[in-house]
Formats: structure tokens, C-alpha cells, sequence
């Protein structure tokens, strides 16, 4: 992918490379000239364009579709229906495992939700296929479909999120509520939300007999390799994806999606290259989105003002065909100490597209709401909300009794209360004014997502010239992977940054596992690590092993890699150059590959999360319920900082969700069709430039030994959990009115 | 039938025969021209991604109809620093201020928030005031969150900008 070679980038030779520097972007170049190629920016030649045709009914059957118009209409070239799609080797409706979803490849006439793809209009010209589905004029039969959290019957699902358990109890928690002094029960409901990424998702695909080329945003290629090699019967080798960039993920582009496939399928049919990318208003179904939920949480305080118990129920969705269920309650197991917690879920099925991971599954949701009611509890006990949740700091984990890997969480309400100046706040609410006469409301929300690690592997190249490679197949989606990667990569094997070529974003480099659970800088930075470490082993071995080098003997003593030399661990001034070494041993290059995984005794032995603390203001106009947050600072605390320019943005990133989880984005269904009345970005609203306030993070430092051997905890999901509890209690703490229904719109802060 | 326009995009003159009038001035530039930098985020006006220089100001390129660009001057972020390679390594100040503030994270938006960046430093509206920059900016979503950055990053490209034009009207005055 000569298009991306990014060590000759300049921006990335002026700063130098290694972990812990703010370098800025190694793809920063690429990016602001236009130059960075995202999946629809290819344009293959022989290209034709495919238009998806979606259902504008919830649950039925297509029982007709023009395809004679399409077919006439210029410029069109293929109309693929069930009829005549090209047949599958996989079912795309089994489950071999929870990380496999169904998806609707027009494997028969029926809808399950609005915004299913029922037919693709493939054509000469992107208006051609356009015009032709819009010719199809589908008919249909349907019934009523289920729409909202009332509408379906209620179950415990056997296992929520990636496969946590949906029911978990530790001590009495009626005992618990039974000895509160004080105790409070509050229901607080979250609407649907759809990632809504700035790019749609989007394929170029090619075939060249059974080899299948395509250019799509993932951010796991090794698992869509494998999911396309089972549904059209190839084996994976033959398939290569690129994803050198993605428009941002947020979860949505985790696994691969229907219409990603369907792109496939129409080339297969039509035999030439074919882009399909989505409209804005078809990421409104088949690509996932956040079930809505509503979570009741019972809290009992002491007279102290300690808890007693804390339970946390969830109601939420699936979808009528398949199982993803957000794991809300979750939020509540490892951050309040309690002698009694219990987590639970319940879930209804409904006519809509799967939900799906989306980010901070579980934690956002769950935070918000958990966040709030510690507040209410705060406020029942007469306590100040930052002191209450001191009270309720947890030295351990309190439903299992592990103790961390490391919590530098007091640090965090210190530097962050300190900075934002909350030892002003008053306690009582609706206390504060400004100069306008505007309400003025200060708020508190812990932060925590749990350290996660999944699996990778890297493989790392030392040559005779003195400069190095490093592989993987990891995804950049925004967090940065192009540049913190390629930091870890330069230290592991020793060499400056510009004298590395970091190789990524492809299927046909080694698995970079997945961009996800904020765990891909720690998953694939440790298979970078420990290729890296593996390569200079192989080096050292040569040299030790060589009674010319000046490391000869160097034995249990060892060496060390620093600036393309190997050093003596006990004498430093003792060395010798990687392309000496190399000569010296008629070799071009060694090459070695590395893993990344969890640690599974250590796992066992820690509770591993991230934490931190936000805390916001905002102001609320009295007479028209208007909410503006005027300030945002987030202490966050997570292990081993890669690059602390590209972490802040992360942060913010998150805390951002957070404002739009708070205050802005839902999706409101209607009730009769079952669609999203408000699929576009007009009508589902994300925060603009305007809506952010002055925001602030600090980076609290945390060494951590246990979690990886880089010590990384991940940063991308953190931010928004914390940050929607902070801004409601802040509106609560303006206005005295305590809206448990996000987002906090201005009606039902009035009403 | 077709129709046949002729406009200049990035000081080139492109002589371009349209089979069909529905085609967009952003679908022109992505799918005939292949200049793929302006970005299509909603096709509706929505999100600002497909930002360009319409005859010197700022629109949604997937708003304007391309036949009614006969004769237009257009430039994309592919053409921005030939316009003022004044920046950091041959940038537009603009494009620099934007690396240098981590100014975008997955950078799909990027194209449109720097176009719209330069129409609104032209504009002379928003001037050093955050407030103004940020409400002057609002037309540009950003999913992945970079708005602190953007918003620094055209404070900081507007007083180089305006320093570079008062230093030339020095000259000129000298
Ligand atoms: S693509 Fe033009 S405004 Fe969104
Ligand atoms: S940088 Fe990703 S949408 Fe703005």
C-alpha cells in the first residue's frame, strides 16, 4: 500500500519517536491534504456503483418489487433481489458463536425491521442505481410491529454484552435497604442511539476468480476475513481487506455488516469492481445501534452515609432475530464499595435491527444512571456528592473482594475538584446565578471502564542497514493507532522512530485483533512489544554467540536495545550496532513475531479498570429550560500514557458522547412503523462546535504492573462514562428538578 | 442528453461532459474527477464534510448542483496549500494549525472542517473570539469530538493569517 508509507512523513521527523511523547499524528499529513483514501475514495477502474433499496416496514414481507422499471431505467446494469443474488456457502442466519450476528443478505422476502435491505440496484453511474431503487417501488405486507420497551415480553437473557453473566448478586441487598437510614429507589430510561459515524459505511469489492479484494472500514480485519471466507465458501487467504483509515467506528464497524457484504455479492453478480456506501439515513438499521434501557437502581445509605445496598436493574432490547443485550447494571460492580450489590437484566425483543456494541456498551448507560442515583443518595444523606462518593470509595473490588491492579481514582476527584474549584459549590440546589441570571449547577460523576486485553500478534524485521519493520493489522479509527503503535513499535526494537516502517491497516499483515473495548493500543502494542523484543533477542543471541562482538559472553547479564545498538545490561559502554552484528553474520535481516493476550493468572488475581472524574457546570435558562454546559473538566487516571496529545483527544472524544448522551442525542421511533423518525443528522442531533464548553483533562499518572507488560489501560471509552451523570446532577443542581429521562431536553426539564 | 460545463477547480480548467443533470457538484469531484478529499457525510447539507470554495466561499458541495457550476471557480482541500503554502511543511496555515492542534481524530471530517475553516477566516466574522470561531464553525459535525482542537487550531490559523496581511500591507505601504 504505497499510499501509506508513513515514515518519510515530516510532520512525524521533526518530533522524534518513542512512548510518552505528544507526538502529533503520523497520518496528520494524509488527513488535512485530503490525501488519507477511506474506503470510498477508491475508484477501481471498470467501477460500478451499487444503491442499497431499504424496507420502509418493520416486520413482514416484500411482495413486490419492480425490477422491470429499475432494469429499464439508463445506466442501470443489475438488480440483485432473492431471486437471482449469488448463492452463499455460509447461512448468514447461523450463530456459531455470540460474536457472529445474522445479517439480512437477502436470503428471503422477509423484513424484520425497518431499513432492512430488501434489493440492491447496481448501475453505470451512482444517480443511475440511485434513481433505479428508488423505481422498485416495493410493496408489502406487514403487521404491527413491536416497538418500544412496553411492547415485548420480558426475559433474562442468558448472558449480556460479549457473554457476561445477566444476573449477579453479592450479599442481601433487602437486608441492606431493610437497616438504611436512608434509602432511595429512582427509574431512569435512555432512548435508542445510533453510532452514526461521520463516514457511511461504504465497500469497494472486487473479485479476480475466487480472490476477493475490498476496500472497507473495519476495525477487525482478521475476524471480517473470516466472516466472508465462511459465507462465500474461499478460504481466508483469499481475501484482502484494506482499512488503512476509518471515518470513526464507535463500535459500528467491530463486525462486519450486512450491507458490507452485499457490496461483495453485487460484484460477485455483475462480475467488475462495485462501490456501495450507505446513505446517512441507512446506518439507521442494519449496522447496529444502543438499545434503549430503562434501569431502576434501590440504594440504602447508612447514617454515615455509607452504603448498605445497591441494586441495579436493566430493562432493554434485541432485536426479534438476535441477541446482543447491553450490559447497563454492569456499571455498578466495581466502582461504590457496598456490602450488598446485585446487577440485574431483564430484555424484551423488538422489531428493529440488532443492537450492537456501541461505544462504552454497557458503561455509558449504565454510568449515567448509576451516576445520578449516587447523587439522589448523596442528597438524601445530606451530603456534599463528591464526600458521599469518597465515603463509598472501593479499597477493593466489592463484589468479588480483588484487590486493583492499580486506582489512582482519589487523585482524580482531588486534581479534579481542585482545578474546577469545587470546594465553592454550595449544597443546597438552585443556588447559583450568573450575571445574566442564568441558574448556574455544579456536578459531580465518577468515570471507570474496565482494562480489557483480546489478542494480536505483530511481527518485527531488524536489517543489515540499520532500520527496522514492524506488522500488524491494527485499525485506526481516530484514536490514533498510525502514530501510538508506531512509538511502542520504535521502542521495542530500539530505533528511532524514522528509521521504523510501521505497517498497518491491511488483512495480510498479522492479526491486529480488534479496535474495540479500548483495548486495541494495549493489545496490539504488546504483540508489537513482544515482537519487538523477540527480534532483538534473535540479535543478541548473534552477537553473545560471537567472540568478535563486544557482547560476547554477555550471557544472564543481557543486553538492552537502544538507538539501533545492543548495549551490555552491566556495562553500557560496551556495544555494538544492529548493522554490524547483521554484517558480521552474513545476514540481510532477523525477523521474529510476537503475541498479545491477556494475562489470565493476572486477571484472576486483579480487578483491572480505568478510572477518573468529571465534573461539569452548566447553565440553565429559568424561564425556557434551555441547558448549556459551560464547563468540563475530566480527571482521568489509566495506566501507561503512549502519546498524551492523541489520549487528550480521546478523552474528549468521550466526554463529548457524554454531553451528547447527555443533552442531545435520541433516536425517537415511531410507533406505528417502527422507523426512526429523525434518520438523518438534522433530525438526531450530535453536538455541534457551539455546544462545547471550555473542556479540560488532566492526566493523572498511574504505573501499573499487572495489566500488560506496557501497563496500558485504554482511553477511548472512559470519557463518556461520568461525564452524562455529571451534567445531570449539575442540571439538578441548577434547577432543584431532577429529570431521570435522557436526554435532558428542555420539555422535560420544564414539564 | 448531456450537458456540457466547464469550470476551474484548483486553478485547472476542467471541461466536463454530464450525462445526467442530477449529478452534484460533490458527486463530480469524488466520482468523475476522482478528488476524493471532500467527503460525503449525509448528501444533505447536514454535516459539512463535503465543505469546498465555491467561487471564494465556503458551501456543501453535495447541496450545489454541478450544471449550475458552469464557469465556477472551485477549490478543494487537494488545492488548499497551492493557495498558501505559507504553513508548516508547504501547508496552508490552516492545514498546519490543524496537525499541530490535533484537530481531528479519524479525520473524515477534516476536508470540510478546514475548507469551512478558510471560507470563515475570509468571512472576517468570527475574528479571535472563541465563541464566534465555535458558533462559526457549527456547521461542520464532528462524531469524533475535535472540536477543542479545531477551534484552536483556527484561532491560531487566523492570527497568522492576519499577521501575513498586515506584514504585506506593510510592505506595500514601504
Ligand atoms: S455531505 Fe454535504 S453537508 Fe453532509
Ligand atoms: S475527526 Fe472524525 S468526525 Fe471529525
Amino acid at each position: 500500500m504505497p499510499e501509506i508509507t508513513l515514515t518519510q512523513d515530516p510532520v512525524h521527523l521533526r518530533h522524534g519517536s518513542n512512548i510518552g511523547r505528544p507526538l502529533t499524528r503520523r497520518d496528520g499529513l494524509l488527513k488535512v491534504t485530503g490525501a488519507a483514501r477511506y474506503a470510498a475514495d477508491n475508484n477501481p477502474k471498470g467501477l460500478l456503483h451499487a444503491v442499497v433499496a431499504v424496507s420502509t416496514v418493520a416486520r413482514g414481507r416484500v411482495v413486490a418489487l419492480d425490477v422491470e422499471a429499475a432494469m429499464a431505467h439508463p445506466g442501470v446494469v443489475e438488480v440483485m433481489t432473492p431471486a437471482n443474488r449469488p448463492a452463499l456457502a455460509g447461512d448468514p442466519d447461523a450463530k456459531p458463536n455470540p460474536l457472529v450476528f445474522r445479517l439480512d443478505l437477502l436470503q428471503s422476502d422477509r423484513v424484520r425491521y425497518a431499513g432492512q435491505p430488501i434489493a440492491l440496484v447496481v448501475a453505470e453511474t451512482l444517480e443511475a442505481a440511485t434513481e433505479g431503487a428508488v423505481l422498485l417501488a416495493p410493496r408489502y405486507e406487514s403487521e404491527p410491529p413491536a416497538v418500544g420497551l412496553d411492547d415485548g415480553e420480558r426475559f433474562v437473557p442468558t448472558a449480556v454484552g460479549p457473554g457476561a453473566p445477566a444476573e449477579l448478586r453479592h450479599g442481601d441487598v433487602e437486608a441492606g435497604l431493610a437497616a438504611a437510614a436512608q434509602a432511595i429507589e429512582a427509574t431512569y430510561e435512555t432512548p435508542p442511539q445510533y453510532h452514526n459515524p461521520m463516514e457511511p459505511h461504504a465497500v469497494v469489492a472486487r473479485w479476480d476468480g475466487d480472490r476477493l479484494t475490498l476496500d472497507t472500514p473495519s476495525q477487525a480485519m482478521a475476524m471480517a476475513r473470516l466472516r466472508l471466507a465462511a459465507l462465500f465458501g474461499i478460504p481466508p487467504e483469499n481475501i484482502l481487506i484494506r482499512s488503512p483509515f476509518l471515518g470513526g467506528g464507535f463500535g459500528c464497524k467491530g463486525l462486519l455488516s450486512g450491507p458490507q457484504v452485499l457490496g461483495v455479492m453485487a460484484a460477485r453478480l455483475v462480475g467488475r469492481p462495485v462501490k456501495l456506501a450507505l446513505t446517512r439515513a441507512q446506518l439507521y438499521g442494519p449496522v447496529g445501534h444502543r438499545s434503549p434501557t430503562r434501569q431502576r437502581l434501590r440504594l440504602g445509605a447508612d447514617g454515615e452515609g455509607r452504603l448498605t445496598a445497591l441494586e441495579h436493574h436493566t430493562l432493554m432490547s434485541s432485536s426479534r432475530f438476535d441477541e446482543f443485550f447491553e450490559p447497563a447494571s454492569n456499571a455498578s460492580h466495581a466502582l461504590y464499595a457496598s456490602p450488598a450489590i446485585a446487577t440485574l437484566h431483564e430484555a424484551v425483543r423488538l422489531d428493529c435491527g440488532t443492537p450492537m456494541f456501541m461505544r462504552a456498551p454497557g458503561e455509558a448507560p449504565g454510568s449515567a444512571a448509576l451516576e445520578s442515583a449516587v447523587d439522589e443518595m448523596a442528597e438524601a444523606c445530606g451530603l456534599d456528592p463528591l464526600e458521599f462518593r469518597l465515603r463509598n470509595y472501593a479499597e477493593v473490588e466489592p463484589t468479588t473482594g480483588r484487590p486493583f491492579s492499580s486506582k489512582a481514582l482519589r487523585e482524580c476527584y482531588a486534581r479534579g475538584a481542585e482545578r474546577f474549584g469545587w470546594e465553592r459549590r454550595p449544597l443546597a440546589p438552585r443556588s447559583l446565578r450568573d450575571e445574566h441570571g442564568l441558574l448556574v449547577g455544579w456536578g459531580v460523576g465518577t468515570a471507570i471502564f474496565p482494562a480489557l486485553m483480546f489478542e494480536a500478534e505483530a511481527r518485527a524485521v531488524i536489517r543489515r542497514d540499520g532500520g527496522g519493520t514492524v506488522e500488524i493489522g491494527a485499525c485506526d479509527m481516530g484514536q490514533g493507532a498510525w502514530t501510538a503503535l508506531a512509538q511502542i513499535a520504535a521502542d521495542a526494537v530500539g530505533l528511532d522512530g524514522e528509521r521504523v516502517e510501521f505497517r498497518s491497516g491491511s488483512s495480510d499483515l498479522p492479526d491486529g485483533g480488534i479496535a474495540g473495548g479500548s483495548a486495541h493500543t494495549a493489545t496490539a502494542g504488546s504483540a508489537i512489544h513482544s515482537a519487538g523484543a523477540a527480534v532483538v533477542a534473535r540479535l543478541a543471541e548473534l552477537a553473545m554467540a560471537d567472540e568478535r562482538s563486544p557482547l560476547f559472553g554477555a550471557g544472564n547479564a543481557g543486553v538492552v536495545a537502544r538507538d539501533g545498538r545492543l548495549h551490555r545490561r552491566d556495562d553500557e559502554s560496551r556495544s555494538e550496532g544492529y548493522a554490524e552484528i547483521l554484517e558480521r553474520a552474513g545476514l540481510a535481516e532477523v525477523e521474529a513475531r510476537g503475541k498479545g493476550a491477556m494475562d489470565a493468572a493476572a486477571q484472576q488475581r486483579y480487578a483491572m479498570q480505568a478510572h477518573g472524574a468529571v465534573f461539569a457546570e452548566v447553565k440553565v435558562d429559568p424561564d425556557l429550560g434551555q441547558v448549556r454546559v459551560t464547563r468540563l473538566v475530566g480527571a482521568f487516571a489509566a495506566g501507561r500514557i503512549i502519546n498524551p496529545r492523541m489520549v487528550v483527544s480521546q478523552y474528549y472524544g468521550g466526554m463529548i458522547w457524554g454531553v451528547s448522551f447527555a443533552l442531545h442525542e435520541q433516536a425517537v421511533m415511531d410507533r406505528r412503523s417502527g422507523r426512526p423518525m429523525n434518520a438523518d443528522l438534522a433530525g438526531y442531533h450530535i453536538p455541534v462546535n457551539a455546544d462545547l464548553p471550555a473542556l479540560e483533562t488532566i492526566l493523572v499518572e498511574e504505573e501499573d504492573p499487572h495489566v500488560n507488560a506496557l501497563g496500558i489501560k485504554g482511553v477511548g471509552e472512559i470519557g463518556i462514562t461520568g461525564t452524562v451523570g455529571a451534567i445531570a446532577n449539575a442540571v439538578w443542581h441548577a434547577t432543584g428538578v431532577r429529570v431521570r429521562q435522557f436526554p435532558i431536553t428542555l420539555d422535560r426539564l420544564l414539564g | 442528453m448531456s450537458f456540457s460545463i466547464s469550470l476551474s477547480v484548483n486553478g485547472v480548467t476542467r471541461e466536463v461532459a454530464l450525462d445526467d443533470p442530477r449529478v452534484t457538484l460533490l458527486d463530480l469531484l469524488r466520482e468523475r474527477l476522482h478528488l476524493t478529499g471532500s467527503k460525503k457525510g449525509c448528501d444533505r447539507g447536514q454535516c459539512g464534510a463535503c465543505t469546498v470554495l465555491l467561487d471564494g466561499r465556503r458551501v456543501n458541495a453535495c447541496l450545489a448542483l454541478a450544471v449550475a457550476c458552469d464557469g465556477a471557480e472551485v477549490v478543494t482541500i487537494e488545492g488548499l496549500a497551492a493557495q498558501d503554502p505559507s504553513g508548516a511543511d508547504g501547508l496552508h496555515p490552516v492545514q498546519a494549525a490543524f496537525i499541530a492542534h490535533d484537530g481531528f481524530q479519524c479525520g473524515f471530517c477534516t476536508p470540510g472542517q478546514i475548507m469551512s475553516a478558510v471560507g470563515l477566516i475570509r468571512e472576517g466574522q468570527a475574528g479571535d473570539d472563541p465563541e464566534r470561531v465555535r458558533e462559526g464553525m457549527s456547521g461542520n459535525l464532528c462524531r469524533c469530538g475535535a472540536y477543542a482542537g479545531i477551534t484552536e487550531a483556527v484561532l491560531e490559523a487566523q492570527r497568522v493569517l492576519t499577521a501575513g496581511d498586515a506584514g504585506h500591507e506593510q510592505e506595500d505601504a514601504a
